[in-house]
């Protein structure tokens, strides 16, 4: 069964993401566009993922959730988790590993905690988007030992990714996966990063309502929709 | 000046399986491919940078060695590539900028 995909969305939480984009009109962009799964993936927090969870149901989306963690080396990686607990668990541990700094929101922009109906119920006090402890080398097992898959995000972009930082995609640790920004660069980036054996994706990084991913890129995973999420990190992680 | 004279100036020797490459100017940058186009042959490459792909860009570029400012550390895979390779790598405790004031003084 073919299921429509954007794996990389940031909402309201993260600085940069548009304050319009909260985790119920991301869900409900998704729905408009026909899309069938969809992951939340804020800087360095997991915190806007239960609203996500909760909108996504209502508007018949299968939710993913997690993170864009930034490395130690400031090299952007998708994590995700088909289970809420576990991207919540992460979250959690990442909180430990983060370098706080204030948030001016006057530069950066509003870190805005949302309920799954609109309401802010909160907002985060220090900067998401800079560098963790987590160094790119650790992420994969790291990541893996939460129950979920992590990629290398945009790796076809100058700032914060990983050919960009690294010079060439690294042979370690072994990524089974790599997420392009521009759909029409996979072909060139399958050979930079390892050949054909790399599963490429091409999401959004939609940081506005309107950057969300058409129904255009799929993935075809051979199950029902109760089990695509899980399914879905299988395959990414190179299992099935 | 050589790359060994390097440690008589604060600059700790990690990895120096070619002390006597000469330097001969220096390049500062953590992006490493910006590295990998403008770092010349014969550079002291100064970097916060410490993932194991310093020693590939370093190799690529020829340059004369890799100092790791602000007391970075290196982790024994790094180390090992290094000396495999052929890198020098050293380490200094204060800023690039220092580091590199330093250098120019002794150049």
């Amino acid at each position: 069964m073919k299921y429509y995909y954007d794996l990389h969305i940031h909402s309201c939480l993260s600085p940069c993401g548009d304050d319009d984009s909260t985790p119920d009109s991301i869900a409900g962009m998704g729905e408009l566009n026909g899309l069938d799964i969809m992951a939340l993936t804020d800087h360095n927090t997991a915190k806007n993922c239960p609203a996500f969870f909760r909108a996504a149901k209502r508007h018949g989306i299968i939710p993913l959730g997690g993170m864009e963690l930034t490395t130690s080396e400031d090299i952007h990686v998708v994590c995700l988790f088909d289970k809420l607990e576990n991207a919540m668990e992460f979250d959690r541990y990442i909180g430990g590993r983060r370098i706080l700094i204030k948030n001016r929101a006057d530069i950066f922009g509003n870190q805005l905690i949302c309920d799954d109906t609109d309401n802010i119920t909160g907002s985060e006090e220090h900067l998401l988007t800079n560098a963790t402890s987590v160094s790119l080398d650790e992420a994969p097992e790291l990541v893996k030992s939460f129950g979920g898959v992590c990629f290398p995000a945009h790796i076809d972009r100058q700032s914060n990714g990983v050919i960009a930082v690294l010079g060439v995609f690294p042979e370690s640790p072994v990524f089974t996966c790599a997420e392009v920004n521009n759909p029409d660069n996979a072909g060139k980036y399958a050979v930079q990063c390892g050949g054909a054996g790399k599963r490429l994706l091409a999401n959004s990084d939609a940081h506005y309502l309107w950057n969300i991913k058409e129904r255009g890129s799929f993935l075809e995973l051979d199950c029902e929709r109760g089990e695509a999420a899980g399914q879905l990190i299988k395959y990414l992680r190179g299992e099935i | 000046m050589t790359v060994e004279n390097l440690t008589e100036h604060g600059f700790e020797p990690l990895a120096l399986p070619e002390p006597d490459r000469e330097i001969t100017g220096v390049y500062i940058g953590d992006l490493l491919s910006w590295v990998m186009g403008r770092a010349r042959s014969g550079d002291a490459w100064i970097t916060i940078m410490s993932n194991i792909n310093i020693a590939a860009v370093a190799s690529l570029a020829d340059v004369a060695c890799v100092i790791l400012a602000e007391g970075v550390e290196l982790s024994g895979d790094v180390t090992k590539a290094a000396l495999s390779k052929g890198i020098n790598i050293l380490s200094f405790e204060a800023s690039a900028f220092d580091a590199a004031v330093l250098l120019s003084g002794l150049l």
